[in-house]
């Protein structure tokens, strides 16, 4: 036999870390509302008994009014549990118990466990469980996520825990009455649950029951407003507060207008110079890795005797593809993933969606989008999911359609080597790769300002509407775990988005070599095809190589430079090179120019969003309209700013 | 004297009177533990002075002005 466990609470009360804790999982954890937007399950074992836990992503009651909230509550209206855990956060004990009290009155079984003590104390709040609990009727757990002991107290009690029955909550007679009224009209288990939220006038619940029936409307927030009460009434009661809250220094100065937005881009220039700067000299170290393990494979080949026509698509387009993407991706997402993660588990994120809220508000669209913005930097797939945290439909949608201007972390690795050869020379020291961050910052900033850009006019055309409301709570600040946090950061987003880069960049090197190799009458499949592209390359001042391997890295954007060396190399007799600088020479032998070099950043800037990103649209918005938009419009960006600049310089030549 | 929130002076402490608001957005500001009667105090502005951030039970909540202004509030003093 298998327990089921319920984690459920608030938004960014670390149920995640609890649930991580315990099962051993690997589930994201970052200090915003609403990094959990699926329910998510593993198990735990202990005395050959197994314990299912289920977390839910947050909710704030059990009344819903976004699609993770659904995704929650149908959940825990759905299945049986053994227990349901209402996680709360010690410093905002009132809301908790508000939780508690709505799950209480639809589930068997309660239980409060009161996370994050640890915070409570620092905040000088002392909470009295004996009475907590009494009050209630339901046992209370103290927990703090960062001490083992205490989430092994945790795990014992869910071993230990007997079963008891449905509590009810009484409201006020004239309230109680209405219930009645109500209950008589269904005949289904837990009609008093049924009945409240009819009367809440809960659309999705008057669906479900398929309720026909007229309902008074003047008890639409008189359950919520009295559990309130019933709540403060407790809390008061347990809590005590011996310091006053006031703004934090930090929240001073990330949020002043002096201070605010500068800091925020000095913070990102920081995260790139450190980025770059970290990922030059392993980057080169591989690069030398890899030519050298080469020279050996290729012999090796030799020495089995194996025919040319097997070994050279396996080295010279599979191998050597495969070896650039992980030379030039690893280093930088090593370090840039964990990094970022500090920032998401130390509490930035929600104040950069603070300040630029007035923006988001000008375009008619949510400030939370900065949020999702922030998440697309890692990779645009995780970003277009994040957009659930936004409640209006038409924000999410203007949100997951822009998403793909932000360059994500596979853009990165191709704008920061051609930084390094065309804009800033090649001086590895310090300084000039603060040049590179500052430049790629500049390129950041262009795609921000395209974002709100894009935002207003789908505002005004595709996607009018009223601009919905803007609710976001800034979380404390709190000291992340770093060590843990840089490991699974590594693990969980590191290695499976290099994972993903690793499977497309093999067949599209084959692919290349195959198109470079295979010639029909006297060019090569390569040369045909760059041929053809090439007008409409020279159009946007590039070339046919470059616009066949954006065609071609469609399944990711990481591969776009790769293949566009293989496509030079199998045209020319090179076969080889070592480091930035003899790439280079071999791209301006193929009459690349500076502005070559800025039409080749704009267009890996604003594209069509990856494979995997497209997919990831799809699924969200359930739309092939959507997702088509989501398509174009970045590409008629990059296509209308290459055929501007292109213009601009032939003018001034 | 009674005020909307958005015009709350920073650390100025306020009781909550009334709800102007859709009901969506009144279920929204319920879960937050915003209703009338509650106590709430406006912390700091933002760069562009809108959205507001406001302590309310223990929890700093950004709220745009817009919406503030549909809050009645009445001062109190400390």
């Amino acid at each position: 036999m298998s327990k089921r466990i319920a984690l459920i609470g608030n938004p960014n009360v670390g149920k995640s870390t609890i649930f991580n804790y315990l099962t051993n999982s690997k589930q994201h954890t970052g200090n915003w509302a609403g990094k959990t937007v699926e329910n998510a399950q593993a198990k735990f074992v202990k005395n050959n008994e197994e314990y299912i836990l289920f977390d839910l992503p947050g909710i704030y009651s059990l009344s819903i009014k976004s699609h993770e909230e659904k995704v929650a509550r149908d959940l825990l209206i759905d299945s049986n549990f053994d227990i349901a855990v209402v996680v709360c956060d010690a410093t905002q004990l009132l809301r908790g118990i508000n939780l508690l009290l709505q799950v209480l009155e639809l589930k068997e079984n309660v239980v409060l466990c009161v996370n994050m003590l640890d915070e409570a104390k620092k905040k000088g709040l002392i909470i009295n469980f004996e009475k907590l609990s009494k009050l209630l009727n339901v046992p209370v757990i103290p927990t703090e996520a960062k001490s083992k002991e205490s989430l092994e107290n945790f795990r014992q009690f869910l071993i230990d825990y007997q079963s008891t029955g449905l509590k009810k909550i009484t409201y006020s007679k004239e309230l109680e009455l209405a219930i009645i009224k109500i209950e008589k009209n269904l005949n289904i288990n837990n009609k008093r649950w049924y009945a409240i939220k009819l009367l809440e006038h809960d659309n999705d619940i008057i669906k479900r029951l398929n309720y026909q029936k007229d309902i008074d409307t003047k008890y639409i927030s008189c359950f919520s407003q009295q559990l309130n009460n019933k709540s403060i009434l407790i809390t008061n009661q347990v809590l005590k507060r011996t310091k006053e809250i006031k703004q934090s220094k930090l929240d001073k100065f990330l949020t002043s207008k002096l201070t605010g937005i500068p800091f925020m881009i000095f913070l990102f220039l920081v995260l790139f110079w450190l980025t770059i700067n970290g990922a030059n000299y392993p980057s080169e170290l591989l690069y030398k890795f890899f030519n050298f393990t080469q020279i050996y494979l290729l012999k090796f080949c030799h020495f089995l005797c194996l025919p040319n026509w097997l070994v050279n698509p396996l080295i010279f387009g599979i191998y050597k593809t495969l070896t650039w993407v992980v030379a030039v991706m690893l280093p930088p997402m090593m370090i840039f993933f964990p990094l970022f993660s500090l920032l998401e588990n130390l509490g930035i994120l929600p104040r950069i969606a603070f300040n630029l809220d007035h923006f988001f508000q000008k375009c008619q669209a949510c400030g939370k989008q900065a949020l999702t913005m922030c998440m697309g930097l890692g990779c645009n797939a995780v970003g277009v999911t994040g957009c659930r945290i936004i409640d209006s439909k038409r924000e999410r949608l203007i949100a997951i359609i822009t998403n793909s201007l932000m360059p994500c972390n596979g853009k990165f690795s191709a704008m920061i080597s051609i930084i390094t050869m065309f804009f800033i020379g090649f001086s590895t020291g310090l300084i000039s790769t603060f040049y590179s961050a500052l430049i790629l910052i500049g390129f950041i900033l262009i795609s921000i300002l395209f974002t709100f850009l894009v935002s207003y006019i789908l505002s005004k055309t595709l996607l009018k509407g009223k601009s919905s409301s803007f609710i976001l709570e800034l979380p404390s600040y709190r000291k992340p775990k770093i060590i843990k946090t840089i490991l699974v950061s590594l693990y969980d987003k590191a290695i499976v988005i290099l994972w993903r880069a690793i499977k497309v960049s093999a067949p599209a090197g084959l692919v290349i070599w195959l198109f470079a190799n295979i010639k029909i009458g006297d060019s090569s499949i390569l040369s045909i095809c760059s041929n053809f592209l090439e007008p409409f390359g020279n159009l946007l001042g590039l070339d046919g190589v470059i616009i066949l391997a954006f065609i071609l890295g469609f399944p990711a954007n990481e591969i776009v430079i790769p293949l566009i060396i293989m496509g030079y190399m199998s045209l020319g007799n090179l076969t080889n090179f070592n480091d930035l600088l003899e790439l280079k020479h071999l791209l301006i032998t193929n009459n690349w120019t500076i502005l070559t070099a800025i039409n080749f950043m704009i267009l890996i800037l604003f594209h069509y969003p990856c494979s995997t990103t497209l997919l990831t649209i799809k699924e969200e918005t359930k739309s092939i309209y959507w997702t088509f938009i989501s398509f174009i419009t970045p590409l008629i960006i990059g296509i209308g700013l290459c055929l501007l600049t292109n213009l601009i310089f032939n003018f001034i030549v | 004297m009674y005020k909307t929130l958005a015009n709350l002076e920073i650390n100025q402490l306020a009781q909550i009177k009334t709800l102007d608001l859709d009901k969506d957005m009144q279920k929204r500001l319920n879960d937050l533990g915003i209703f009338s009667n509650v106590l709430i105090k406006c912390i700091f502005n933002s760069p562009f002075k809108d959205p507001k951030a406001y302590l309310i039970n223990d929890t700093l909540i950004a709220l745009r002005n817009i919406d503030a202004k549909k809050i009645g509030v009445k001062l109190i003093n400390e």
